[in-house]
């Protein structure tokens, strides 16, 4: 079966435009464009804001790392440790005491 | 005093939906605080008014509202991808579904016209995410943080698995039967979506090839036009758009059933295990826990002095529902509430329990179901890296005025 595949966004966007709002854009930071390219690649950043409130920087870290063992997501070490570091940096919460 | 009845026939109009009954319009209270910065009610081609949780893979809850009823309807059922590609209705338009394996003996390929010629089954069953009522869990764990609304209720119809299986004759030596549905978008690196079944719940007459959706055609997010339908087993089973089915003497190794949607041996009892996905400490997520859900009032309203009602419904892996109590204190104490007549072991079974009349102030409605095997939404939540199965019950607070 060829199945013609769209990106999400764009199917559903058909005739529903106005209902749909625009995805967050993720924070402006060092490592922000990283994570435009790797990561919103696969997913809107809504996974990230959504998990912002509870993850730490080491569950980020941990996070990111599972997006490459376990989902496939094909970047390289220095770019991972770049995205984590963002993502730590603007979307983690302090580890417990 | 124990207050306990079945209303059947006639004395179910007790529960029947009253007629313009208002739609919530708020973002719920009790969503996690990242989820409420992000969340907006949607519509979609086929779907209104759903909560957007993530747009792209797109994951869309029902609102709480609609399960005051036993069957949710088309347009506001739930919409869960794990993968950002989804297929238009013109890629369907050629749909076949090709039926092959090492354990089969006559591979072939059936058109929708074929599944329409077969003996077809219908079947009312609850379709919830594995991952549904994550949001609720503290401490929180990570991925779509779903409340309530990852699941819903529908007539499903079609043939039988084992009826479609049938002309490409099943082998004895046949372990588990694999599925597969929506390729994948270009670009993309992540592991097609693939799932498997063991032959005795693949054989079962209930798991059905769904090619109609309470009495229409399988809305396009739900998996136009047919999909996998596993009654009593997390939605994740469910396969979308289905297209591939193969019968195997190995067990199926992906990531979507060696890494994912597995839970520690043990902690959850498994009415039918899944012996050739057992692996190391862990076992594939499969029959769906016994669960309750207060849809009416929802979390945050005002409700009146002179006494309210409280509905929702209560479902589980398919012994069915017995019993489903609520507390008005927070789990102090606990009555019974009215139980619908039960519409199928894997239907959602309503329930409704009329309060007195209450002192102002605030309160917490908690609802908790018992199945006819005795299972009980426990106090605690089994604690479990995916955070998957939470059936623990979930407080709704409201003020009396």
């Amino acid at each position: 079966m060829n199945w013609r595949q769209a990106v999400a966004a764009g199917v559903l966007a058909v005739g529903c435009a106005q209902a749909v709002a625009a995805p967050p854009s993720p924070r402006p930071g060092s490592g922000e464009e990283l994570t435009g390219t790797q990561c919103v690649a696969c997913h809107t950043a809504d996974y990230i804001v959504m998990n912002s409130v509870f993850l730490t920087s080491a569950q980020w870290q941990a996070e990111v790392s599972r997006m490459r063992t376990v989902f496939g997501a094909s970047m390289d070490d220095s770019t991972a440790a770049a995205i984590a570091a963002y993502l730590a940096a603007h979307y983690a919460v302090a580890a417990a005491p | 005093m124990r207050r306990r009845a079945v209303i059947a026939g006639a004395g179910s109009a007790m529960l029947a939906t009253q007629a313009g009954a208002a739609e919530s319009t708020r973002i719920p209270a009790d969503l996690p605080d990242g989820t409420q910065a992000i969340a907006e009610f949607a519509d979609l081609p086929g779907k209104r008014r759903l909560l957007r949780l993530t747009g792209r893979p797109p994951n869309y809850a029902s609102p709480i509202d609609v399960f005051t009823e036993a069957v949710t309807p088309n347009d506001r059922f739930y919409i869960r991808y794990h993968l950002p590609g989804v297929p238009s209705d013109g890629d369907m338009d050629n749909w076949s579904l090709s039926i092959g394996g090492d354990a089969v003996t006559h591979p072939n390929r059936l058109k929708l016209s074929d599944l329409l010629d077969m003996p077809s089954n219908e079947v009312l069953a609850v379709c919830q995410s594995a991952g549904n009522r994550r949001g609720f869990i503290d401490p929180h764990v990570a991925g779509v943080q779903w409340t309530d609304g990852g699941m819903g209720c529908a007539v499903w119809r079609g043939p039988a698995l084992r009826d479609v299986l049938k002309a490409a004759g099943v082998t004895s030596g046949a372990l588990e039967v694999w599925f597969g549905g929506n390729a994948e978008p270009p670009g993309v690196a992540t592991p097609p979506y693939r799932k498997s079944l063991p032959m005795d719940k693949a054989m079962d007459g209930d798991t059905i090839v769904a090619i109609a959706m309470n009495n229409a055609p399988l809305p396009l997010l739900n998996g136009y036009p047919a999909r996998l339908v596993v009654p009593g087993w997390a939605g994740d089973y469910w396969m979308k758009h289905l297209t591939a089915i193969e019968v195997s003497q190995s067990p199926l190794n992906t990531v979507w059933m060696r890494e994912v949607c597995r839970v520690p041996s043990g902690l959850f009892a498994a009415e039918r295990p899944f012996p050739s996905q057992a692996a190391g400490t862990t076992v594939p997520v499969t029959g769906l826990p016994v669960n309750s859900v207060i849809a009416e009032p929802l979390d945050g309203d005002e409700v009146t002095r002179y006494g309210f009602d409280i509905k929702g419904v209560a479902w589980d892996r398919g012994a069915g529902i017995n019993r489903v109590e609520v507390s008005l204190d927070g789990g102090r104490t606990w009555q019974d509430a009215l139980l619908d007549r039960p519409l199928g072991p894997y239907a959602y079974r309503r329930f409704i329990l009329q309060t007195g009349p209450l002192h102002p102030g605030p309160f917490r409605l908690l609802s908790r179901a018992t199945s006819l095997t005795g299972d009980k939404q426990p106090v605690r939540f089994k604690a479990n890296p995916g955070g998957y199965n939470n059936n623990v019950p979930h407080p709704i607070s409201v003020t009396v005025t």
